[in-house]
């Protein structure tokens, strides 16, 4: 790769990609540089998957006015990527009169950032879209949906990169010279970048970077949320999302029900702050109450439909004793020249990062000039979804096609082979077992990979000639074995 | 699509799927089909490598594939087709499936269905137990299949959670590969695996068993660095003050199987809430006529001698109603569990023929009687030294015995 870049981008998750990718309609030289060995692995997969409508913030915000934007611009970059994205809408649901007057005031605020089609619904409208659902009145918003969020960070980066930007993988930055005509970056797996921009979308850690070019001004608090997944037996038990009107004092947005894209469905998320920037434990208290309030909000659930848990953390920029909102930060450092700063881009950050993106391609177009190659693609190749979401006919011509479809791998997802190897020989390639698995859903079922682990390490092992050694769960030290038999 | 038809299809080719094929060609049926979505044919038994299996069956002790292969030899020398490789993906009410392997998506129709797909081991997740999520966690039947099949070791320091019999068959397994198994963790107050596993796979190698004790927190960011174990109380809760340390790189989870049923549920079957299987009559139908189910898909069995003398039963049943002999009856008797039995199976029988009632208890007993009783009136009596739930218990009772019950209620007295 070049080492010598126009944009450099610290950190491949949803936004750091986004951003890649618009680049990467122009002629100029860009890189991702990534700590971890896949991208998307912190906010950006461990999250609700939703995209907002954008009712929850103050007009003329940045987060207002990027949300709406991000909502309306995922449809067509959705097409255009092959990512599932179904906009099922969503019911605010009030409970008494002061959520009833909530309902209103965000119907009116959503109004003013330009959220279309509002609607307060009476009992009677709420049961027809929802049947069942409790309260007394409910702000529908149609235009919120549901994505696989690994999915759109994991094709974002797919097609930055057939569009030519590099991406470091495993590289941590350890430090930031800035030269005043541009920047050295370098980093942990020994490398050493220069470029006339330097974009910090580092996330959880974008206090961090942004220190090393001096500029302290930014603190992030991370706040974990702990969901449950649903097993999928239950796909089908909720038509639309339904959320609890706000009440004051609540960091998120409560506990409450996701239906995915892949049909399992969420509960939570908490809002627990925590003291470092990776801690994902789960805690026994959370799991509990999560428990409990899945139990109250889906009387058929039974113990046995909990598949699995897992957190996820917020960046958030206010300190556990404020909680609440701060303004996402996007910034062109005057002071640090060529910087961009991109610090806080909590939620709706997945919703809005299409937005960033063209933000962020305003601010280097006034570094450096872009010019559109006609070399960009702006399609990714494949089929939206999965072989098991198809119909058996599609299933039998993919399997004449190719015999490697009509190998199941995963037997709980369906997985076929070439599903399998075409995660394993993904462009960004697949170093750990968890990039495998965030792209082709092997081991998401409900017996948790016990049945396809040990058929895919087989694989990688006949096919890719893995020593015991090789396999990484997630990132390094994460060896899944310790040697041979003796 | 390719299309085929066959009389009876067999869907899972381990121990049950094998004695029912098998039993369905002795019975009189020429078209018998076997469905295997491994490359061959054994089911689980294949990494089963330790001895103990065909007690019953053979007066013998196998190993997992010796005792699999009696039966594989068997169904070779009767010519009963096969399909490996082939994984069916769905089933509906009219005993249609369809079933995917590399050369095609096959549509098979079929006369009578057996479903003997066996169950799959509960999860971390489904425990949902607090902590990370490092590497280094594996369940027991996952760890087994790397390190017999494999030659993969999974870990050098074993912690062990739950005291199935995989888990304790691979807490010796461990131990003789090298590895140092720290403790068994179990947080009921007596073990679930059976008593002579107990024996010679914990103490016979001086591992502890730790009873009302469970993990209560992984640690480790990366790899397992260890767990928080603690005493449980009556409520399931840790016991404040009693956690302790217990620094390891692995963990192996043998806390319970789960039967496999997805294609049960697909098909439209009634389930049973107590077995997690199929609701089955005396001829193991389910609630859809010529569909049928048996060894560990329908519930979990103790010893896979149990399986195949079930799935034999099964598999003649099989043709019985290929050959319009078996029939849903105008009213069941049913069958309920009640004082000390978790499950009983069948849960309902037509009374026209003799059975087995197969049923485990709730807790350890001593010195009791299984009781199964139409109102007052005795249907039988089976006295017995020591209950334990990981024993299956299996009483034979004979039609004359039903006279005109309605219900039989069985129970430990």
């Amino acid at each position: 790769m070049k080492k010598q870049y126009d944009v450099l981008i610290i950190g491949a998750g949803v936004v750091g990609n986004a951003i890649a990718r618009e680049l990467s309609r122009y002629k100029i030289n860009a890189a991702v540089v990534e700590k971890d060995l896949d991208v998307s692995t912190g906010t950006s997969s461990r999250n609700s998957g939703v995209i907002h409508s954008g009712i929850h913030y103050k007009p003329g915000t940045l987060r207002a006015r990027l949300n709406v934007r991000g909502n309306a611009l995922m449809t067509d970059l959705c097409r255009d990527l092959k990512v599932k994205i179904q906009y099922i809408g969503k019911l605010t649901v009030a409970q008494d009169d002061i959520d009833v007057e909530t309902l209103h005031s965000l119907k009116q605020q959503g109004e003013a950032n330009g959220v279309p089609g509002l609607e307060i619904l009476d009992k009677d409208q709420m049961q027809k879209i929802q049947p069942g659902v409790g309260g007394i009145r409910a702000l529908h918003s149609p235009t919120t949906g549901i994505i696989c969020p690994y999915g759109l960070t994991i094709a974002l980066a797919e097609n930055a990169q057939a569009n030519g930007v590099d991406f470091y993988l495993g590289n941590e930055v350890n430090n930031i010279v800035s030269n005043g005509q541009g920047f050295t970056v370098k980093t942990s797996a020994g490398e050493s970048l220069s470029a006339s921009v330097v974009v910090n979308a580092a996330g959880l850690y974008s206090d961090h970077i942004a220190r090393m070019v001096g500029i302290s001004d930014y603190s992030i608090y991370p706040c974990r949320g702990e969901y449950l997944i649903l097993d999928k037996r239950l796909e089908g038990s909720l038509n639309v999302l339904v959320y609890p009107a706000p009440r004051k004092g609540g960091a998120g947005l409560g506990i409450h029900l996701t239906n995915t894209v892949d049909g399992n469905i969420l509960i939570g998320p908490s809002n627990e702050y925590v003291n470092e920037a990776d801690d994902y434990a789960c805690t026994a208290q959370i799991i509990d109450t999560l428990k409990k309030e899945g139990h109250e909000l889906l009387p058929g659930l039974s113990t046995s439909d909990f598949i699995r848990n897992f957190s996820g953390l917020r960046p958030k920029q206010t300190p556990p004793e404020i909680k609440g909102f701060k303004d996402f930060v996007i910034e062109s450092r005057d002071d640090v020249p060529g910087f961009i700063n991109l610090v806080g881009i909590e939620s709706p950050g997945l919703t809005c990062s299409p937005a960033i993106g063209l933000m962020v391609r305003d601010m280097v177009a006034e570094k450096i000039p872009l010019e559109e190659k006609p070399s960009f693609i702006s399609e990714r190749p494949g089929i939206v979804g999965f072989f098991n979401e198809l119909r058996p006919e599609e299933q039998a011509d993919l399997v004449a096609k190719d015999p490697d479809y009509g190998e199941i791998v995963c037997r709980c997802e369906q997985v076929t082979k070439k599903e399998v190897l075409d995660a394993i020989q993904n462009p960004l390639g697949a170093k750990t077992i968890g990039a495998i698995k965030y792209r082709s859903r092997a081991m998401m079922g409900r017996c948790q990979g016990g049945f396809c682990l040990p058929r895919i390490v087989q694989i990688l092992q006949k096919d890719f000639g893995y020593r015991p050694e090789d396999y990484l769960l997630s990132n390094a030290g994460s060896q899944l074995f310790t040697g041979r038999v003796r | 699509m390719n299309t085929i038809k066959h009389d009876v299809v067999v869907i899972g080719g381990g121990p049950a799927g094998l004695a029912a094929a098998i039993s369905a060609r002795k019975n009189g049926c020429k078209d018998v089909l076997l469905i295997e979505r491994d490359k061959r044919l054994g089911g689980i038994l294949n990494q089963c490598i330790h001895d103990g299996f065909g007690l019953h069956t053979f007066k013998e002790a196998l190993t997992g594939p010796e005792y699999a292969q009696r039966f594989i030899d068997e169904f070779s020398e009767l010519g009963i087709e096969s399909m490996l490789n082939t994984i069916v993906l769905s089933a509906d009410g009219k005993r249609n499936l369809y079933a995917s392997s590399r050369k095609n998506l096959t549509r098979i129709e079929a006369g009578s269905v057996i479903l003997s797909m066996g169950c799959r081991e509960r999860t971390a997740g489904a425990i949902s137990l607090p902590g990370t999520r490092p590497a280094g966690i594996y369940t027991a039947g996952a760890a087994q299949n790397f390190i017999n099949l494999q030659n993969i070791m999974v870990g050098k320091k074993v912690v062990i959670l739950g005291s199935g019999d995989i888990g304790l068959i691979m807490a010796r397994r461990m131990t003789l590969e090298g590895a140092k198994v720290e403790g068994v963790f179990e947080i009921l107050p007596y073990p679930s695996g059976l008593a002579r596993n107990i024996q010679q796979c914990l103490n016979d190698y001086d591992i502890p068993l730790s009873l009302s004790t469970s993990v209560i927190e992984i640690h480790g960011k990366e790899r397992v660095t260890g767990v928080t174990v603690a005493q449980i109380d009556a409520n399931y809760r840790p016991v404040s003050g009693t956690e302790r340390l217990v620094p390891c790189d692995s963990i192996l989870l043998s806390v319970g199987l789960i039967p496999e049923n997805e294609l049960t549920r697909g098909a439209g079957i009634n389930m049973e809430g107590r077995t997690s299987g199929a609701a089955v009559d005396d001829t193991f139908m389910t609630s859809v006529p010529g569909i049928f189910s048996c060894g560990n898909v329908l519930h979990v069995h103790d010893l896979v001698d149990h399986v195949s003398s079930e799935a034999s039963q099964v598999g003649e049943y099989a043709v019985r109603y290929l050959e319009g002999e078996i029939k849903s009856p105008d009213a069941y008797i049913k069958i309920e569990p009640r004082q000390g039995v978790r499950y009983v199976l069948p849960q309902k029988i037509s009374g026209i023929r003799d059975f087995t009632l197969s049923l485990r208890v709730t807790e350890p007993m001593r010195d009791r009687a299984v009781w199964v009783r139409d109102g007052e009136r005795k249907v039988a009596r089976k006295k017995m030294a020591r209950l334990h739930p990981a024993e299956m218990i299996r009483i034979k009772i004979k039609k004359e015995k039903l006279n005109d019950a309605k219900v039989l209620e069985v129970a430990v007295e």
